[in-house]
């Protein structure tokens, strides 16, 4: 198969899952027990008031002609209306977007760059104490709740010693982007914004507000990391190249790292794709734990405020990111390895 | 002789006393099993050691640090933290139970069906079990357990949909090898029948696999329960619970009171951590390939 054909087939795939993905969360809202709206405005509301909110927000119909309405809608990119604010739930959605692409960027670095490098370490000191104080760690860190971590670094570099802030995205205003090549850009990465207005200033300051959840969310994922590359680099340097390379007598390190991670690192490139649906996930409690307005915490708020179709909207939304990033993986790998094409 | 006499004692208690000498992951099995024993016997014993009410207000001063008097101090309600933490592991346990065994009886039987029988079974099974497992799962526990509403009940549900591909998966691509091996084929040849083949030839087989994914599906149970409770998707506020009590002591760590959110968080990833390397450690006994 051609690397084109494999991508057109894989992008085909996608369809049904986000499809299904879609259905099963509309099912778990509309058809578990309770009534989405009553949950909502409580029981104490009148019957007739309920009857026109529910109109309004078109959920009077019959069930399946409220899924073709919501799947008609999707397409033109609209998730429904909130019931909280009666606005329309994507907008919100993408405008907290940035903030959570932001923290999940970060994140990501922390986990592969921690998971990489103590992972080859443990396996190239395989059975020694210093592999297993690695795995023990590993075992630690996957087992610390994420958001428990979060609480303990703010307890210690943000309230025990002051160094760094214990919640938001930036301390002063929001940084506005700045003109490129005659184009007003502004990503809403507050990194990025502040490089492209040019104050040095904001952007230290957002990295600093970065550090912490960054850090929390990253070290959570890593252990992920750490296990994968730990076994792949055991296997790989189980080979026989690896042995022949060690025959002739070439440096410990280049048989290590040229021939050990570049095999063992592949399959670190799939579970970063798997990992991407955790690290979603670890946003929702990192962002409530550092006050982090993007995603996850619309979800914590769409919570409070029993809003359903808000909970709904954002799942979906999180559901095809990670079917996108999932294929871009796939595709990258079946680039890197020909095999899998297959 | 020595051995002889040793391989009379029965196996299950056999294969724990050998466990050390398994290296590494026996080892790690052992010290899991001790960590999830002792939590175990303290939350069963909790109403006989706790030094006060767990659930009583005004034990002592509010927010007051580790002292002789409250070795863990006090929280906002003036609550022995204590007495909590010895009683609050009650509610995550059930749920983390519950939620392993919905996954059992929903995971394996279907992974088994999936993976002996034609494409017509399969398929759809599997597209639908793998669009759950690519989907974030603390992000579909939300979904679930804010439409479900408050319970243990509700909250297992919620947290062993998450799971149960997990379970699927690892069964289908086990019973995808082991169908096709010679005494399973000598089974068939004998005319044996499919439900006598699924659950006593291959079933025992899966076993060992469906151990070591149970146990650290028992951890991320216990981080996911832990996850929902912060988030205020708990099952009670009444009763003493780790994970409300980190979700609680969140104001008073800001004001500086660490001990507030630092020691039921501390229980929690030894709960966690317990079935971790139980986990762990029985994958690298059950998977000789991997030991060296």
């Amino acid at each position: 198969m051609s690397l084109k054909s494999y991508i057109v087939t894989r992008a085909l795939l996608t369809i049904p899952t986000v499809l299904l993905l879609v259905t099963i969360v509309f099912l778990i809202v509309r058809v578990l027990p309770g009534d989405p709206a009553l949950l909502h405005f409580g029981k104490q509301v009148n019957p007739a008031a309920l009857a026109s909110v529910k109109r309004a927000l078109g959920l009077d119909v019959p069930i399946y002609v409220q899924y073709y309405n919501y799947m008609v809608g999707l397409i033109h990119g609209n998730l429904g209306i909130a019931f909280s604010n009666e606005q329309p739930v994507a907008p919100q959605i993408i405008s907290a977007f940035p903030a959570t692409l932001e923290l999940t960027l970060g994140s990501m670095m922390v986990a592969v760059l921690v998971g990489v490098v103590l992972g080859v370490r443990s396996s190239r000191r395989y059975g020694s104490l210093e592999d297993t104080v690695i795995r023990t760690f590993g075992v630690v860190i996957y087992s610390i709740p994420v958001f428990f971590l979060g609480l303990i670094l703010i307890a210690i570099f943000a309230i025990g010693f002051h160094i760094l802030p214990s919640g938001g995205r930036i301390s002063t205003v929001v940084p506005m982007g700045g003109t490129f090549f005659g184009v007003h850009i502004q990503t809403g990465l507050y990194t990025i914004d502040s490089l492209l207005a040019g104050n040095l200033g904001e952007f230290v300051d957002s990295i600093k507000h970065l550090i912490l959840p960054c850090t929390a969310l990253g070290l959570y994922i890593s252990a992920v990391f750490l296990r994968i590359t730990r076994s792949n680099m055991l296997e790989a340097l189980g080979q026989e190249y690896v042995t022949a390379a060690r025959a002739r007598g070439l440096k410990e390190r280049s048989v290590l790292y040229g021939y050990g991670l570049r095999n063992g690192l592949l399959p670190v490139l799939t579970i970063m794709g798997l990992e991407f649906a955790g690290l979603l996930g670890g946003a929702v409690l990192t962002e409530t734990t550092f006050a982090w307005n993007g995603i996850g915490s619309y979800i914590y708020n769409s919570i409070i405020n029993r809003d359903y179709i808000a909970i709904q909207g954002a799942v979906v939304f999180f559901g095809v990111i990670v079917a996108v990033v999932s294929l871009v993986v796939d595709v990258l790998y079946a680039y890197l390895d020909p095999r899998v094409r297959y | 002789m020595k051995e002889e006499r040793k391989s009379r004692v029965r196996p299950a208690i056999n294969f724990f006393f050998t466990l050390p000498r398994f290296g590494t992951g026996g080892k790690m099995v052992v010290i899991g099993l001790a960590i999830v024993a002792f939590l175990l016997a303290m939350t069963a014993l909790a109403p006989y050691m706790e030094p006060h009410d767990p659930t009583a207000l005004n034990v002592g001063p509010h927010d007051l640090p580790p002292s002789w008097s409250y070795p863990m101090g006090t929280n906002r309600l003036g609550q022995d933290i204590l007495s909590r933490m010895i009683a609050g592991g009650s509610t995550m346990m059930e749920v983390a139970g519950l939620s392993v065994l919905i996954c059992f009886l929903v995971g394996v039987p279907l992974g088994l069906l999936a993976g002996y029988s034609r494409r017509m079974i399969d398929s759809p099974l599997s597209l639908l079990m793998d669009s759950l497992y690519a989907f974030p799962g603390l992000v579909l526990a939300i979904a679930i357990a804010a439409v479900l509403g408050r319970g243990v009940v509700n909250l297992s549900i919620a947290i062993a949909v998450v799971y149960i591909p997990t379970y699927f998966r690892v069964v289908r691509s086990q019973v995808l090898t082991l169908k096709e091996l010679p005494f399973v084929e000598a089974v068939k040849v004998e005319g044996g029948r499919t439900w006598n083949i699924l659950f006593r030839q291959i079933f025992p087989n899966v076993l060992p696999s469906i151990a070591v994914i149970a146990s650290i599906n028992v951890a991320d149970s216990v981080i996911t329960e832990a996850g929902l409770t912060y988030l205020g998707l708990g099952v009670n506020a009444a009763a003493a619970d780790w994970g409300f009590d980190i979700y609680y002591g969140y104001q008073s760590l800001l004001s500086g009171a660490w001990w507030t959110v630092l020691f039921p968080g501390l229980m929690v990833v030894l709960l966690a951590g317990g079935f971790t390397f139980i986990g762990e450690g029985l994958s690298e006994v059950l998977n000789p390939r991997l030991r060296r």
